[in-house]
């Protein structure tokens, strides 16, 4: 239980709904074991003796009952409906805001398929449960205390008798309950299966059709869907064994009541109307028990999905602002980053070297500092570190000589942007994607933004030009048109500190030059930080810094580096090792005089 | 009026049905036909009598044995009633049993089949269809909308058959038992059923609205999660609660609605249905009062009439299901009637071995009809020739390539390799022998192995390892923690787009294809791995023809052919050094300029 009082702040100011639903579903539940009880006084009361003075009186109750029944049965429904709604709308919106604070290093080990499961089925799980479950749930034992409880009123014997049938029921219930939740899971993981197989065959159609390899995929296929036929097939076996057990058994109850009953009545030790009414009252106390290891399963689902959410609520926020932290005004900025003696290693990964050590770096403002090295060298280490996204293991990095972390978070974000390796887009318009960072942007600042990332010609092309909607199930953009709206949204909000994270790469060397041509006028004055692979992206840095495996091996301009043996050399040569002679000369003269 | 985030919904389903579709649906069945009769006579014959009869029995055994309204009571009849009630019930666990198993089987079946066949047309289908289409809602037909079909067809079909001789059965029934009561009581069946109906229909559609608003707020969950990268670098996490509150409590209100709505249908029922309960104990006992009824007989008709609930209720739900199943079919059946654009001749033949000499005649084609993307290409490849094929994005470099391996068809002229038009080859026979490396590498999921051999499944764990060598990239496979049985897959996966390059490189190498096709295959590379894929390149281009698209000089000038597109057109062709003597050339100028770019 200690899982639904981590949940009580989320529906206990509802407690009135909770109670309206209990209450509401047992006095329906009473209401209709009385109903039985009317039977009975109609047999021996009035048609046995023949006395038929009361029986308006009679049919009036009985309707009357049915109607108090429907309405206490609607108190149960629709309170439990808006208990269950208010609590999965507060955990949702919880649960959202929290994801929306976590930080990066939450992120790079947790899945989006958990964390989707968590906030849709583990919620629909607690929903069901604190909404009507636990009522359910009460409600059987009410029924089955009540209903034998009004049997043994009528003729205990038989109601001994009939009790029997309890045990038997529930062992056989929970039985089933244990044997078919495993073939749920497997279940869960057939669908998965099948939805793998059919995913990746659609995503990956160009390499499936340029290999040819449709019947190996057909195969792929085939096992997925047999698996998934099989699975359902042996729920149906399992559900075959059982179901058609217990109603043998809650019959064999009525046929044993009926012969030890009928009995008793030819022998005159009891009514034929208790009889009637014993029978009435049996269905009734059958009918919810088989569905025992149903509620008991479901009670066990929602426990573990309210764990699974609360762990989840419970995830410390390790990057978060100080107390009293500094909050940054767009004005005073100046730019000036440092990094200062910064070590680094990535949480979870304890066990690995660090991705940064002892790193060091002055960029006064308004420059330019290129990264360069291979995978796992640290060069995304060092701009993420700058946004905050991990907090540095050792040493400090300072924006105009105050340490980061004592700064507001959210104002130091602002005065940065980020152009993301992988460039995501948000299901929105094109428009709304640019102006993701500054909502109140103009449509001239907009258009302005995708001008100088080159992202405006492409864009009017579009049958719906800036309203054209994009993202996962959008129109479908080229990785160069992505990378542009990318870097279009980056403009717009015109930072203090551009972070270009390898984020060119889909872009022809013209297109990117021409990009770089309008950064260098709009980052005037601004600090920029350009991550790349090719030397042509990197060559006008004030300072390039070469990275591997977290230490800086080489630092200066393109001109120092292109002299001094080492990775940056080597790249140059393999990306321009073929460089005609006649364009040497030239290339040379151009860049004496560009100096 | 722009929102921060925009999601496509389904239709809200308006329409009451579609014979026609039903009719389509039910030819999945048919080759079951012989099961499913079988079963529902086995329901019939055995589950619903058995049922029927039970209150028919009780009602003897009050009237005839307990307490007889003439003579004394009988227990020796008492006791034959019980045995029969008890062989009734074994027959009917029998029956149950039986029923469960086979309409789940046929069930399982059907949707088997259906899926199988839908997954099959699919991957017939053309690159003109998945283009126009995102990669997600052609998941959803092949899994949601085939699965929302099990229904109908497990239990549906062979339930609703049952439930109406159910219906039937009771009313026959109660009209034999005492038919002036029957009648009587009758009167109250279509109240419940417009009732029923009325009711229904608001409800579903109360909670299609919420099956909208849900999906809505599923979709933006799953991409407020992949995108939150980008959220918190540009601090919109506030922003972003403040629309998800939004469309949470959006979603609530409907679903209070619907539930609320929802919450409603049983009292109601259960109400009208009292309407009959009050006929049945005035009249009733106004008919035993009269000596033309027993009271055994008024306990059987409080049986019937509780049993009447059940079918009706379930025809109704089903009637529901039915029309949401009926929207899948439809979406179902929209993908089944799209036609390949590029299909098989029906005499079309296997290509044989390929040399490698590949010719475009006269060639033109447009993506869409009024825009060409390439016109009037001539080429004409010998065997063995490495050709690069250079210009700006869009000029029709990627077009070319695609009309070789025929994932589109030319709308004039013809492509021919060694000397047999593409057209009549057979689509199998003709890519199995092209290898083509895409810029972006699509790892499927498995083991590292896996994916290397996926071109060629019979290739032995050494040959895996040869071709893995060839291109360098076993090194950085034999660091991973398991090597070549490292798991890997598209999403989550720890490959750097260089290591995921080169993999792509060994499951071309592995597959040895006699044309070799390079599609921007060396964009996104780090600097180490670009050195080793020069390197992997040379033993890749070796003996086969092979097209290379790419920007990188470096990999272009040792071409033996360059091939320079301008807006569709060939511009210009040679190799490097007589292109590079054409004054104000266009190869010459993108090479120039590439150099301004790295000085200026």
């Amino acid at each position: 239980m200690d899982v639904f009082r981590g949940l009580k702040a989320f529906f206990w100011q509802d407690k009135g709904f909770l109670l309206g639903s209990v209450l509401g579903l047992a006095a329906a539940t009473a209401l209709g074991l009385v109903y039985p009880l009317l039977l009975r006084v109609l047999i021996d009361d009035m048609i046995v003796p023949g006395e038929f003075d009361g029986l308006v009186a009679l049919a009036l109750l009985a309707v009357g009952i049915v109607v108090l029944k429907a309405g206490c049965q609607y108190v149960h429904g629709f309170s439990g409906g808006r208990l269950g709604n208010r609590l999965a709308y507060r955990l949702r919106n919880a649960s959202y805001e929290k994801l929306q604070v976590l930080p990066f290093s939450f992120y790079d080990s947790a899945r989006t398929g958990d964390l989707m499961s968590r906030l849709t089925a583990d919620i629909e799980g607690i929903r069901n449960f604190i909404g009507f479950g636990f009522a359910q749930l009460m409600n059987t034992a009410f029924l089955v205390l009540f209903g034998f409880t009004m049997m043994a009123i009528i003729d205990w014997p038989l109601m001994l008798m009939t009790l029997a049938i309890i045990p038997v029921l529930s062992y056989v219930a929970i039985r089933f309950e244990l044997h078919i939740h495993p073939v749920f899971r497997s279940i869960r993981a057939a669908v998965g299966r099948l939805t793998v197989s059919v995913q990746e065959n659609i995503m990956g159609v160009r390499t499936v059709k340029s290999f040819a390899s449709e019947k190996h995929e057909m195969n792929k296929f085939k096992g997925g869907n047999e698996n998934y036929r099989d699975n359902h097939l042996a729920l149906a076996a399992v559900w075959a064994k059982y179901f058609p057990v217990i109603e043998f058994i809650a019959n064999l109850s009525v046929v044993l009541l009926l012969l030890a009953g009928g009995i008793r009545v030819i022998h005159g030790s009891l009514t034929l109307g208790s009889l009637v009414s014993l029978n009435g009252m049996l269905g009734m106390i059958v009918a919810p028990l088989w569905t025992l290891g149903f509620q008991i399963n479901n009670y066990t689902q929602s426990k573990a999905a309210g764990e699974r959410l609360l762990e989840l609520l419970h995830q410390p926020v390790t990057i978060r602002s100080a107390d009293r932290a500094l909050e940054l005004k767009d004005d005073n900025v100046q730019g000036h980053v440092q990094f200062e003696d910064v070590s680094f290693r990535y949480p979870n990964h304890e066990h690995q070297p660090s991705a940064l050590l002892g790193f060091n770096l002055d960029v006064p403002p308004g420059s330019v500092i290129g990264l360069l090295g291979g995978t796992g060298s640290g060069k995304s280490t060092v701009v993420q570190l700058l946004l905050r996204a991990y907090d540095v293991g050792e040493g400090a990095i300072t924006l105009d000589g105050v340490d980061i972390r004592h700064i507001e978070l959210e104002s130091l974000r602002r005065q940065t942007a980020i152009v993301f390796q992988e460039s995501f887009l948000f299901s929105t318009t094109i428009r709304e994607n640019i102006a993701y960072g500054q909502a109140d942007a103009s449509e001239e600042a907009i258009i302005e933004a995708a001008k100088l990332s080159q992202a405006h010609e492409f864009i009017m092309e579009l049958p719906l030009g800036y309203d054209t909607i994009v993202g996962e199930r959008g129109m479908g953009l080229s990785g160069g048109q992505k990378q542009r709206i990318a870097i279009a949204r980056a403009l717009l909000l015109k930072p203090k500190i551009l972070i270009l994270d390898d984020s060119t790469s889909a872009l022809d060397m013209e297109t990117e030059h021409v990009i770089q041509q309008s950064l260098r006028k709009v980052m005037a004055g601004r600090t920029t930080f350009i991550i790349a692979h090719r030397i042509s992206s990197l060559r006008h840095a004030d300072e390039i810094v070469v990275l591997d495996r977290g230490r800086v091996v080489q630092r200066g301009k393109h001109e120092q580096l292109l002299r001094q043996p080492g990775l940056y050399r080597e790249t140059y040569r393999a990306q321009y090792a073929d460089r005609p002679d006649e364009l040497d000369a030239a290339a040379a003269g151009e860049r004496r005089v560009s100096g | 009026m722009s929102r921060k985030f925009q999601y496509q919904d389904d239709d809200l389903i308006e329409k009451s049905f579609n014979w026609k579709q039903m009719a389509r649906l039910f030819t999945y069945i048919k080759p079951y036909r012989t099961e499913v009769n079988r079963v529902v006579f086995v329901m019939t014959a055995f589950g619903m009598l058995t049922k029927l009869a039970i209150p028919f029995l009780i009602s003897m055994a009050i009237d005839r044995a307990i307490q007889p309204r003439e003579g004394d009571p009988n227990q020796g009849l008492l006791y034959g009633i019980m045995a029969g009630m008890l062989v009734l019930y074994a027959l009917r666990w029998w029956a149950q049993r039986y029923t469960i198993l086979k309409t789940n089987e046929i069930g399982q079946k059907v949707i088997y089949d259906l899926r199988t066949a839908l997954f099959k047309h699919i991957q017939g289908l053309s690159f003109r269809f998945f283009d126009k289409r995102p990669a997600g809602s052609v998941l959803v037909r092949v899994t949601n909308d085939v699965n929302s079909l099990q229904d109908l067809f497990t239990n549906g079909v062979v339930n609703s058959v049952i439930d109406i001789a159910q219906l039937l059965g009771i009313i026959v029934i109660l009209l034999c038992l005492q038919f002036k009561l029957g009648l009587a009581v009758m009167i109250t069946v279509p109240l419940m059923f417009v009732v029923s109906a009325s009711l229904r229909k608001r409800i579903r559609f109360a909670w299609q609205t919420v099956r909208i608003k849900q999906s809505r707020i599923n979709s933006h969950l799953n991409e407020s999660i992949q995108g939150i990268r980008v959220t918190q670098a540009f601090a919109q996490e506030k922003e972003n609660i403040g629309f998800f509150d939004g469309m949470n409590r959006s979603n609530i209100r409907s679903w209070n609605f619907a539930s609320a709505l929802n919450q409603l249908f049983g009292p109601v029922i259960e109400i009208t249905s009292a309407a009959g309960t009050l006929i049945l104990l005035l009249y009733g006992t106004h008919l035993i009062q009269s000596g033309a009824m027993t009271v055994g007989v008024l306990v059987a008709f409080i049986t019937y009439v509780s049993y009447f609930w059940e079918p009706i209720t379930r025809l109704g739900q089903m009637y529901s299901q039915l029309l949401i199943s009926m929207s899948s079919a439809e979406r179902i059946f929209e993908y089944m009637d799209e036609k390949p654009a590029v299909g098989e001749k029906p005499g079309a033949v296997d290509l044989p071995d390929v040399r490698g000499h590949v010719r475009f005649e006269n060639v033109e084609f447009g993506y869409e009809a009024d825009r060409p993307a390439l016109r009037g290409i001539d080429l004409d490849i010998e065997p063995g020739m490495t050709v690069a094929l250079v210009g700006h994005t869009g000029s029709g470099k990627s077009t070319i390539v695609n009309l070789l391996c025929r994932f589109y068809d030319t709308v004039k002229g013809r492509v021919l390799i060694d000397g047999i038009d593409v057209r009549d080859a057979k689509l199998d026979s003709l890519r199995s022998q092209i290898g083509i490396v895409l810029q972006d590498t699509f790892i499927f999921s498995g083991t590292i192995r896996d994916n290397i051999r996926y071109g060629r499944p019979d290739a032995t764990d050494a040959e895996v390892e040869a071709a893995a060598r060839s291109v360098r990239a076993h090194d950085f496979i034999s660091q991973l923690p398991d090597g070549y049985d490292t798991e890997v897959q598209e999403r989550g996966s720890a490959l750097s787009m260089g290591q995921r390059q080169l993999l792509s490189f060994a499951r071309a190498l592995l597959a040895d294809p006699r044309i070799l096709i390079l599609d921007e295959a060396t964009a996104s590379i780090d600097t180490e791995t670009e050195l080793r894929i020069q390197e992997a390149l040379g033993t890749l281009l070796a003996d086969r023809t092979s097209f290379i698209v790419a920007h990188r000089l470096s990999t272009i000038r040792h071409a033996d052919l360059i091939v320079v597109l301008d807006h569709g057109v060939i511009v210009e062709q040679g190799n490097h050094d007589q292109l590079m003597k054409l004054p104000g050339g266009h190869y010459r100028g993108l090479i120039e300029a590439q150099y301004r770019f790295l000085s200026a």
